[in-house]
């Protein structure tokens, strides 16, 4: 047995049911490992510890999961304990994001529950002499004929019984009664109290706060560095490979003396800024892929009557969650424990193990409470530097990035191009669709309307895989990464190849869709929008869909734009989501909602600027979020759809707020803009042209 | 300057020494080992470090503690009372006014300061004054809804 099985089997030591993954891989746990590690345990006095090594970033997965659990197994909601991101107690998994939460990992989890469920029936069975058929559970209680009943605290107590997972056949949606429902979130108190922690909120005896030294621009080579005066101040100064850090007990007195060191870089060769950068990556881009094809490009422009061509861009972006990136780390006796944001645990531990040269055994990463994610957190090198720092010194160590530091090192949402080649049949009918996308990544890129004659070519994405030198910094993925990007190309584009046919938006996309979840979102949208179709522009109403893995979503939005400052000013947005089977309502119009705000932001106003490797936005001031001003009417409407397996919901409606925006922008002046996001500046110059 | 700076916190007299130059955030966070008070920003942008002095809210991570002698602080450690939640939280909760929840004690003391000044704000007044409260998940429509209803439930009497 591994050593980190033991620190398991510690916790879960106790009497009482314990659920292991199966011992042969099913294909429904497709890249769950098959090692000895539990999902569930029920507890002799009746609590149910689930172990997942999902996190909660936000996205409310410690409720909506807790929820199917709680049902598949017929127990009380509160009787759930949410065990997540713990590399020392729950089962591996591959991180938390791409909204796998519910529809990948949803399924396991339910298999779990549904095979201790068949367990605890078959104890009760013998211990009621009831035939299993004739019992009925509710809340943790087994009922056999008559008033002879006995409860899961009662036959787990005092046995250890270990189980395999097997093959049990779950619930049908319509036996749901917690799932469906919108109970109290599990985080709430926490949260609202101050309770909550995360990975900078840990206070070790002999703690240290790290502050490591940063240069000037990416690509800056340090030359020399003078620390004298940071440790007459107090302060550590630790060196350790490239990492220069200086350490204090107090973060402040930390801050101050990392002000102090004197270092001198090698300025970085001259390279890309914002402006130049769509023409560079444009010309160091990998070859394309081809994603996606039918027909013939040569026949859909003979069908043509003209072509219509266009260019789009996008900006790059930063994930600026509020709470930046923090670890607190433990070296000792070989071992290391780590508390980090971070929304990859599993392979976090595989890092710090490679970094500190440990047996990944030996290093147990736990993710507390994470402020924000968004797919920022899917790099974790905060948690590298604190657990390096920790084994040097032999202290605790914690390290919080500052604002800037967040900045400097996020993995950016990629600068992209799209191109897209097209034409209308003299009916109105799109012929030919050519599309070619630049560094934002293929996923979702392939066309969903109806047209006879397309192709879809990707080069490069968020994922790696790019050229050396591609980006001036690193980027990753954000939130629905590709997608919005594709998104605003796609839905852009069609608004301007229905306005060349004449034809209203939402009627020009109908006329094209065949797929009825597509069509009814679309619908759904409409309705509650009280979309008045129209055959010239005039009163700044824009429609955009998408699909985003098996979710599809459909907004419309109203935008005020004022001509003379530019300024656009989204005043309502509708948004219609089919995501299959609904786990939590309310959850998901949190998700809604928070997506569509978020949505705001890449729109209209966040734009990493930078020039030779140096970032230049540092803090709130130069990059802005969305405010509370900001707001528009925010009106969700979730279709009932319990036929399809859940999908997910914390990122799809993201993907069309560009493209919504901007259709609606040119609703309301005419002026088309075709690069993101859309600050003022560039509204008052496509209205010079419009 | 190493001095010893005492001031009302939570309720109870606290005394720290220190360098009376450093900022509150770090001591309440450091010192007073309080950490609901969070860091987002450190320059004042952002919010998340709000705390209420003398009944206002101000922003931890610039304010010197030499400033905060002989004053009322309060973190959202302090709110509520007799183990009861504040109305405030009691709204968040019942709204699911947060995601991540890092920005939200932040928000709350916001809230705070403005319910004692303006106990029933119109909805102008509260995105007025949440506005330079910063949010990245998005809950700000409940955010503001849950103001709404703590000052109706309040009545006015905010404490
Ligand atoms: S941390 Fe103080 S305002 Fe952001
Ligand atoms: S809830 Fe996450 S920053 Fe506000």
């Amino acid at each position: 047995m591994k050593p980190d099985d033991l620190s398991r089997r510690d916790f879960l030591a106790g009497p009482g049911l314990l659920l292991l993954l199966p011992s042969a891989p099913v294909e429904a746990f497709q890249g769950y490992p098959d090692d000895f590690n539990a999902y569930l345990h029920i507890g002799a006095d009746g609590r149910v510890a689930c172990l997942v090594g999902k996190v909660e970033l936000g996205q409310g997965s410690m409720t909506a999961l807790a929820q199917l659990l709680a049902d598949e197994l017929d127990v009380a909601l509160d009787s759930v304990d949410m065990v997540m991101g713990d590399t020392g107690r729950c089962p591996w998994d591959m991180g938390t994001f791409g909204s796998l939460s519910i529809r990948q990992f949803g399924p396991v989890l339910r298999a779990a529950a549904a095979e201790a469920r068949a367990v605890l029936l078959q104890m009760a069975s013998e211990r009621l002499k009831t035939p299993v058929e004739k019992l009925h559970v509710e809340t943790g209680v087994v009922t056999g004929q008559g008033s002879a009943r006995v409860s899961y605290a009662e036959l787990v107590q005092g046995k250890r019984i270990e189980r395999r997972l097997g093959r049990q056949p779950v619930k049908s949606p319509a036996a749901f009664r917690v799932a469906g429902q919108s109970p109290r979130r599990k985080d709430a108190i926490d949260k609202v109290t101050g309770r909550a922690r995360y990975a900078g909120d840990f206070r070790l005896p002999g703690l240290l706060h790290a502050r490591v030294l940063r240069p000037p621009a990416h690509g800056a080579a340090l030359t020399s560095a003078d620390t004298s005066a940071a440790e007459r101040a107090g302060a550590q100064v630790v060196r350790d490979g490239e990492l220069l850090a200086v350490l204090h007990a107090h973060r402040d007195l930390a801050d101050r003396a990392l002000a102090l060191v004197r270092a001198r870089y090698e300025p970085p060769r001259p390279s890309v800024d914002d402006r130049t950068v769509f023409d560079h990556l444009l010309k160091a881009a990998p070859p394309g892929q081809v994603v996606g094809e039918s027909g013939s490009l040569a026949e859909g422009e003979r069908l043509a009557a003209g072509l219509i061509e266009e260019t789009y861009f996008n900006s790059y972006v930063a994930h600026a969650a509020l709470e930046t990136h923090s670890a607190t780390a433990v070296v000792e006796n070989g071992k290391a424990t780590v508390w980090a944001s971070t929304q990859t645990p599993f392979s976090l531990r595989q890092q710090i193990a490679q970094a500190l040269q440990f047996p990944p055994e030996n290093v147990r990463v736990i993710t507390p409470y994470v402020g924000g994610g968004f797919g920022g957190k899917s790099a974790s090198r905060q948690a590298l530097e604190a657990a390096r720092l920790a084994r040097v010194t032999g202290r605790p160590v914690q390290v919080v990035w500052d604002r800037a530091e967040e900045f400097f090192y996020d993995t950016f949402r990629p600068a992209a191009v799209v191109r897209i080649r097209s034409g209308l049949t003299g009916a109105g009918r799109i012929a030919l669709w050519d599309y070619h996308v630049f560094c934002a990544g293929d996923r979702e890129a392939k066309q969903f309307y109806d047209i006879p004659h397309q192709r879809t070519v990707s080069s490069g994405g968020w994922g790696g895989g790019n050229p050396a030198g591609l980006h001036p910094f690193a980027v990753g993925p954000w939130r629905a990464p590709s997608v919005n990007t594709n998104t605003f190309a796609r839905e852009s584009h069609i608004d301007i190849l229905a306005a060349k046919a004449g034809a209203d938006p939402l009627e020009f996309r109908l006329r094209h869709l065949s797929d009825k979840r597509m069509r009814r979102v679309l619908e759904a949208a409409a309705r509650q929008f009280g979309w008045k179709p129209r055959k010239r522009p005039g009163g700044g109403a824009g429609v955009a869909c998408a699909i985003y893995l098996g979710t599809y979503v459909a907004t419309m939005a109203e935008v005020a734009v004022d001509s003379r400052t530019g300024k656009a000013r989204v005043e309502r947005v509708v948004c219609a989501q089919d995501q299959g089977v609904v786990v939590s309502p309310d959850g998901s119009r949190q998700q809604i909602e928070g997506s569509i705000t978020m949505g705001l932001g890449y729109a209209l106003s966040e734009e990493v600027h930078f020039r030779n490797g140096e970032v230049l936005e540092r803090n709130f001031d130069s990059y802005e979020i969305p405010r509370f001003s900001w707001l528009p009417r925010i009106e969700a409407v979730l279709i009932d759809n319990p036929e399809t397996p859940a999908s997910g919901c914390g990122e799809p409606p993201i993907v069309t707020m560009g493209a919504v925006i901007a259709n609606a922008i040119c609703d309301a002046t005419r002026a088309r803009i075709r690069r993101l996001p859309m600050t003022p500046e560039r509204v008052r110059q496509a209205l010079a042209v419009a | 300057m190493q001095r010893t700076i005492s001031f009302t916190l939570n309720g109870k007299p606290a005394q720290v020494t220190t360098d009376d130059e450093r900022m509150l955030l770090w001591v309440l966070r450091e010192d007073l080992g309080l950490t609901g008070t969070k860091f987002g920003c450190g320059e004042g942008h952002c919010g998340a470090c709000a705390v209420l002095v003398d009944r206002e809210a101000v922003r931890s991570c610039a304010l010197p503690l030499k400033d905060a002698a002989g004053k009322q602080v309060i973190t959202i450690e302090g709110l509520g009372s007799g183990g009861r939640l504040h109305p405030i939280q009691e709204a968040f909760l019942k709204h699911h006014a947060f995601q991540c929840g890092f920005c939200t004690p932040g928000m709350i003391l916001n809230a705070c300061a403005l319910l004692l000044k303006t106990p029933l704000p119109s909805r102008d007044q509260i995105v007025r004054h949440m506005d330079d409260h910063l949010c990245r998940c998005g809950p700000h429509t409940r955010i503001i809804a849950a103001i709404e209803e703590a000052a109706a439930v309040m009545k006015g009497g905010a404490r």
